[in-house]
């Protein structure tokens, strides 16, 4: 708990940072308004919901290199079927599915294989990828409009009362389940377990080889569904999308003080840790910062929260 | 050193410690984990400083700032955990870091030549310098590390614990190399917990308790007892409990069992309310015996029943009501960068997990075995070794098992430590309900003699016939697990 006062901290200190020079800037509070709180949670509702999936297949010594492709499969699922005349929710359903798809495949390939998760996901990622372009021919598809397109979108003036768009509330509502899950549950201890000592988990009873292919199902089904946010937000299904997402999404469960080595891993922090690099690219962007820069500091955060907690886990240990 | 003192935060690690150790001698330190050995040993490296206190070597003061500098002036320790890097040949880790070097290319020809020179030294010119350290056993390695302490010009040599997971002839080897040293006038601190070896060993001795010089002199003439009482602080009392037994059910029967390559075959019952020995030296397959039995190795030919069950992996064995410890604490029993809680409760959760249940759940496990912590959640990794172990065990205490198979359950623990883990075992095997059945594997013959109701002897992957403990010695078992005759 006491991991995700840290990140949090770090948060408010970035988000403190940029009101101030936003302030400074144009001599208005821009950066603290509403609508500014409703831009930073709606840009994080992707990165964050699928570094949820993330934090368990971390928290298990895993990692899935594979999910910016398989958002990107979501998208184009999700497109297809809208085109071919197939209801939103059975639209959604196939998204979120497809990731299902690629998720069990990792599991599977990492289990019985018994390959490595960074080379099975590696490989995964270029597969998923060229399954997206090859049911795309290659282009975007346009689908029509439909609810779904809403789920991220600036709320209408009738729905003020929602605060932040359904998207943002259901990256919300699914990070509690997950939280709950990896926190509160006998299968979130054996994630950890298998994490922190695959053999001793073995020893002590846990399957293995089971909660593995669980924690990449779920991984996936999240992806799943941050693929159809990517998808609300494009209203497009773009094979191309989310080139090179996974990295900021691993980023972010980092930030959040997950261990790459497996065996920790805290759901809020993942959150708190995708807020943090919205919070600097919107920053950035408002002070005229130039893409370049942005990256540059991005990726001096990275390396700094992970060297924070090498040295918290010295004093500790 | 004269006059060590080192505290951390409120507790006193160590409390004005003389100690001296003269050139050409072994001097044993003994004492029970927490009596502050390795903060001494660690103030001798360098790797920590003293709060008062004066180390001189060679007459001069020595005060290292770290490890570094310590093996520069000439100490160097030797760790359990071996420090060599195992893909790199014996010749290359004898030199690593100080690599000799000919117009700036490796000079492997002098590097083969001085290691060989060394090891000849040492009496083992059978390692060969070209060999890959991982293709080598523990003992070889061992040597290994103490040609690099050598060749590196090492005037004092600190040995943690080198015998703890070495079978007989290894570690007679290991003494002979020490009394060679010794004789060339090198400074040997030897740290262990098996004091007949100590005596045996050594020329002097000291005793810490609660970070204090308790005793110290020649080991000539000095009995184990002596010190065990110095070291408990009162006179031992039974070392080992047992209570009136009485074998009941079978709960283990595996006939003609074999693995993939140890065992080769193996029969035997466990009954409730007995504990069975496996006595067998390092490589007879007596870790991969249980570790068939418990679902972990393929079973290649043969029956196993446990509880009734056949052949199954570990969850299911768990679940009929059996549970295992196993020797290596690290890498397999315990998952270290989680809590306390975590690790006693990894068999048996419930589906939910919160802290309050966690705390009931652990509190009489933690109690009955005295395991020492702050905190339930804290990792289990910043406990002793011996805390560290009895929470290994602590797991089949809640998970309430009716079969335990521990495989080496008091290896490098202190003495206390074992004594709790004794008390437990007899009274599982005699409680009045559902006695539990225990085959524990040991290389340690006092202890296997003083716990068991049978003895079995492993040697080359065949498991003999049992024998009671009452009818049989030490000698005996030796040699028949050496593979001089049949126990």
């Amino acid at each position: 708990m006491r991991r995700n006062l840290v990140t949090l901290a770090a948060l408010l200190g970035a988000f403190l940072f940029f009101a101030i020079l936003v302030q400074r800037e144009t001599g208005e509070f821009g950066f603290v308004s509403g609508a500014n709180l409703e831009l930073i949670l709606r840009q994080t509702a992707i990165v964050g919901t699928a570094a949820l999936g993330m934090t368990l297949i971390i928290a298990a010594g895993g990692i899935d290199l594979s999910a910016g492709a398989v958002i990107a499969l979501s998208t184009v699922v999700i497109a297809a079927s809208l085109s071919a005349g197939l209801s939103p929710i059975l639209a959604v359903a196939l998204g979120v599915g497809a990731g299902a798809v690629a998720g069990a495949l990792n599991g599977i390939l990492v289990t019985v294989l018994g390959v490595v998760p960074f080379i099975v996901t590696l490989g995964t990622m270029l597969v998923v990828r060229g399954v997206a372009k090859g049911l795309a021919h290659e282009q975007k598809i346009d689908a029509p409009m439909t609810w779904v397109n809403e789920a991220l979108a600036v709320l209408k003036p009738e729905h003020r009362w929602m605060l932040f768009p359904p998207g943002v509330w259901l990256t919300v509502a699914l990070a509690a389940v997950v939280g709950v899950v990896l926190n509160s549950t006998r299968f979130g201890r054996h994630v950890l377990a298998v994490g922190s000592n695959e053999a001793a988990a073995r020893l002590a009873g846990v399957r293995v080889g089971r909660v593995k292919r669980m924690v990449y199902l779920l991984g996936g089904v999240l992806v799943g569904v941050a693929g159809v946010m990517q998808f609300a937000r494009l209203s497009v299904g773009d094979p191309t999308v989310a080139t090179g997402l996974e990295l900021e999404i691993i980023a972010a469960v980092v930030i959040g003080g997950a261990s790459l080595a497996g065996g920790e891993g805290w759901v809020l922090g993942s959150l708190l840790g995708a807020l943090i690099m919205t919070v600097i690219r919107a920053g950035g962007s408002q002070l005229g910062w130039s893409n370049w820069v942005q990256e540059i500091v991005t990726g001096f955060i990275i390396v700094t929260a992970v060297a924070i907690d090498r040295i918290r886990h010295r004093r500790a240990g | 050193m004269r006059g060590i003192t080192k505290r951390f935060g409120a507790t006193e690690a160590l409390a004005a410690v003389d100690l001296s150790v003269l050139p050409g001698e072994i001097h044993a330190l003994l004492g029970q984990n927490g009596a502050g050995k390795s903060t001494l040993m660690k103030i001798l490296s360098g790797a920590l400083a003293p709060d008062a206190g004066t180390i001189e070597l060679d007459g001069a003061s020595y005060r290292p700032r770290d490890p570094l500098e310590g093996r520069r002036a000439g100490v160097a320790m030797i760790y359990q955990e071996l420090s060599l890097a195992p893909h790199l040949t014996v010749a290359e880790n004898v030199f690593l870091g100080v690599e000799p070097t000919r117009r700036g290319l490796l000079d492997r020809a002098t590097m083969r030549r001085r290691t060989a020179d060394v090891l000849t030294e040492l009496g083992s010119a059978d390692i060969v310098p070209d060999a890959r350290v991982g293709s080598l056993p523990i003992a070889a390695r061992q040597i290994v590390e103490i040609a690099r302490a050598l060749a590196a010009g090492c005037r004092v040599l600190v040995l943690d614990e080198p015998t703890s997971s070495l079978p007989k002839p290894d570690a007679e080897r290991l003494f002979a190399t020490m009394r060679r040293l010794a004789a060339k006038g090198e400074a040997i601190v030897y740290i262990t917990h098996f004091l007949e070896e100590a005596l045996a060993v050594a020329d002097r001795y000291s005793v810490l308790r609660d970070g204090r010089l308790v005793d110290a002199g020649p080991t000539a003439g000095v009995m184990p007892e002596t010190i065990v009482t110095a070291m408990v602080g009162q006179p031992g009392s039974e070392a080992y409990p047992r209570s009136p037994r009485r074998a009941g059910e079978a709960l283990l029967v595996i006939e003609d069992l074999a693995g993939m390559v140890r065992p080769n075959e193996a029969t035997i019952t466990v009954h409730r309310g007995e504990v069975v020995g496996i006595f067998g030296l390092v490589g007879s397959g007596r870790t991969e015996l249980l570790r068939a039995i418990f679902g972990l190795d393929p079973v290649v030919r043969g029956d196993v029943q446990v509880m009734g069950l056949g052949d199954a992996g570990p969850a299911e064995r768990w679940r009929s009501g059996a549970g295992m410890v196993s020797e290596d604490r690290k890498g397999e029993g315990l998952a270290s960068g989680r809590s306390v809680a975590d690790n006693l409760m990894l068999s048996r959760f419930g589906p939910w997990v919160t802290d309050r249940a966690q705390r009931r759940a652990v509190a009489p496990v933690v109690d009955e075995l005295g395991i020492r912590l702050a905190d339930p959640f804290q990792p289990v990794s910043q406990l002793s070794g011996g805390n560290q172990q009895k929470v290994a065990l602590g797991r089949l205490l809640h998970h309430d098992v009716d079969l335990l198979l521990l495989d080496e359950p008091t290896r490098g623990i202190d003495v206390a430590s074992k004594a709790a883990i004794y008390r437990v075992i007899d009274r599982l095997v005699t409680r009045a309900e559902r006695p539990c059945a225990v085959l524990i594997v040991g290389s340690y013959l006092p202890e296997l003699l003083g716990i068991c109701d049978r003895i079995v002897v492993m040697a080359r992957g065949s498991l003999g016939d049992p024998v009671r403990a009452a009818d049989i010695n030490e000698r005996a078992l030796l040699m028949a697990a050496s593979g001089a005759g049949a126990a």
